[in-house]
């Protein structure tokens, strides 16, 4: 059996132990610092204890853990560190001078509160903050071995409280820059739904063309299941498909009339000029270049600018494809009426395969479906088309005989492979 | 103090005007102020003694000592006898290393630390009769 002075030691051994595990626990503040102090009391069986943190910038002590202080439970101690620093480099050793300094600024309270230790806590001679220590249940004075237990404890809590210190900094940064990232990209959409307005600008007849292009293809993709990224990636490229028509005369866009053969092969360089304006803002993998330059190419080959079929298209493109021919098909144009939505669904089941790749349209028809069908909050398709555009009672049938036979091709083309 | 979501509550009798807190395993932890809580809740609700059971209490280690220096603050604020019962040696030796022995009697189980409580005539209860229990 140990003597009782070396059975303490042992005590106090096993609780530096369980310190360090109660200091790297990951839960709050509080708590780390609540723990820390029933370590210390219980470590030398103190009666009553409590740890403030210090605040340099409101030069306060602010308690965070009181036990066995009843009613003497104190809230903040004012101390200004700040003014001591040239004195502290004179002393040597930070802890002994602070320690100086803090029980002749607290004598009073600390007479009445019976604190017999007071453990400065610091860090490269930083002052984060403070123990204070009544005495011992036994009644005895403290002999140095326990001085020097408190000292190492203290030490630890100072370092637990500054790691504590940094990672609150370092949530706040990380959240300044999520708010300031966030502040970014909205400053982008805008920049973009801008530069779409002012491509839709040179077309009378589209105006508004591009915003609901990105529209179309965000809600497309958003069934499909893509993930945020990706949707808000196509979005955009929804929204700039368009913008090699910058290059293109005003005069072919906004021809009352159709136009003849080379006019056309002039408006159908847009996407390559497109892709060009796009690709050294984005990797010339990127979907929104891509967009610009493949949505014109349909699956049978017979598209442009490079003519591209089936599997060669990119899905993306596929999609903006889809979401501008849709809005094609339901906005007047210069030279014709939009078309009844009955009309749009013979049109999609005629051109799937065809000009359309089958999962865009699919998507698009359940997305259309989910909004007759009241499964979505938002109206907004119909916030889109115009509030009698879309009846559910004509649409709804409309819309369930083209999926059933989209669906019923692409399991007939699983099948075959 | 209202018992924080998803903590079990801390188990606890009366016995006249006794209570009889069982201290569990949860004073190793922070959790164990719980215990502490239990203890000052019964004397506010006018137990005139506390018996502490450790009879399913493990180890003690030193967050167990500070909690059950906060339970002797209590009760001597309340001026109220308070015994510790079934504590196995690993913990009596602690006890009394750190003085704790010096604010509170030990009882080998919880009849004889009624016993004592009755003894020390600091309150007129009867050992036997179950007033109340939840």
């Amino acid at each position: 059996m140990p003597n009782a002075e070396t059975a303490k030691l042992l005590h106090a051994f096993a609780a530096l132990a369980d310190l360090g595990e109660e200091i790297a626990a990951t839960r709050d503040f509080e708590q780390m610092v609540r723990s820390t102090l029933h370590v210390v009391l219980g470590a030398l069986g103190l009666r009553r204890g409590a740890v403030a943190e210090y605040d340099a910038a409101s030069s306060a002590f602010t308690f965070v853990a009181a036990w066995g202080m009843g009613d003497d439970a104190p809230s903040e101690l004012k101390f200004d560190a700040r003014q001591l620093d040239e004195a502290l480099r004179e002393a040597g050793e930070p802890s002994r001078y602070f320690e100086r300094r803090i029980r002749s600024s607290f004598r009073a309270e600390f007479e009445s509160w019976q604190i017999a230790i007071v453990s400065p806590l610091v860090v490269r001679e930083e002052l984060v903050g403070v123990i204070l220590l009544g005495g011992k249940a036994t009644e005895e004075a403290f002999t140095s071995d326990e001085r020097e237990v408190v000292g190492t404890m203290a030490r630890h809590i100072g370092v637990g409280i500054h790691n504590h210190r940094l990672l609150r900094e370092i949530e706040t940064r990380a959240e300044e820059n999520r708010k300031l990232y966030e502040d970014l990209r909205s400053v982008y959409r805008n920049t973009v739904r801008a530069f779409a307005a002012a491509i839709d600008c040179k077309d009378k007849y589209t105006q508004g063309h591009s915003e609901r292009v990105g529209k179309y293809s965000e809600w497309i993709a958003r069934e499909m299941g893509w993930d945020e990224v990706s949707v808000e990636e196509i979005a955009i490229g929804g929204y700039l498909h368009d913008v090699g028509k910058l290059v293109v005369e005003r005069d072919i866009i906004n021809a009352p009339y159709r136009i003849d053969a080379k006019q056309s092969s002039e408006l159908n360089r847009h996407p390559a000029a497109g892709f060009e304006i796009l690709a050294p803002l984005h990797d010339t993998e990127a979907t929104i270049p891509i967009v610009a330059k493949y949505h014109h190419e349909r699956v049978d080959g017979r598209g442009y600018p490079e003519g591209l079929a089936g599997d060669k298209i990119p899905l993306c493109a596929k999609i903006v494809n889809v979401a501008d021919s849709f809005d094609a098909m339901t906005t007047d144009r210069t030279y014709k009426r939009r078309k009844e939505f009955p009309e749009v669904v013979e049109d999609f089941r005629k051109s799937t395969g065809k000009q359309f790749a089958p999962q865009p349209v699919v998507a698009l028809c359940r997305a259309l479906l989910k909004e007759l069908d009241g499964e979505t909050r938002e109206r907004r398709f119909t916030r889109l088309l115009g509030k009698d555009y879309l009846q559910k009672e004509t649409c709804r049938p409309l819309l369930l005989s083209l999926l059933e036979e989209l669906e019923a091709g692409e399991r007939a083309a699983v099948g075959s492979i | 103090m209202a018992e924080q979501a998803g903590e079990q509550p801390v188990r606890s009798e009366r016995t006249g005007d006794v209570a009889v807190v069982y201290a569990s395993d949860y004073l190793t932890k922070l959790s164990g102020e719980r215990v502490e809580r239990e203890c000052r809740r019964r004397l506010e609700e006018g137990c005139r003694a506390l018996v502490v059971d450790f009879s399913q209490t493990g180890l003690v280690n030193s967050i167990a000592v500070s909690i059950l220096l906060g339970v002797i603050d209590a009760a001597n604020r309340a001026k109220a006898p308070l015994v510790f019962a079934n504590v196995k040696d690993q913990a009596k030796q602690i006890f009394e290393l750190l003085g704790l022995t010096r604010h509170v009697k030990l009882a080998r189980d919880q009849q004889d630390a009624l016993d004592m409580i009755a003894d020390s005539n600091a309150v007129g209860f009867a050992t036997n009769t179950k007033a109340a229990s939840d």
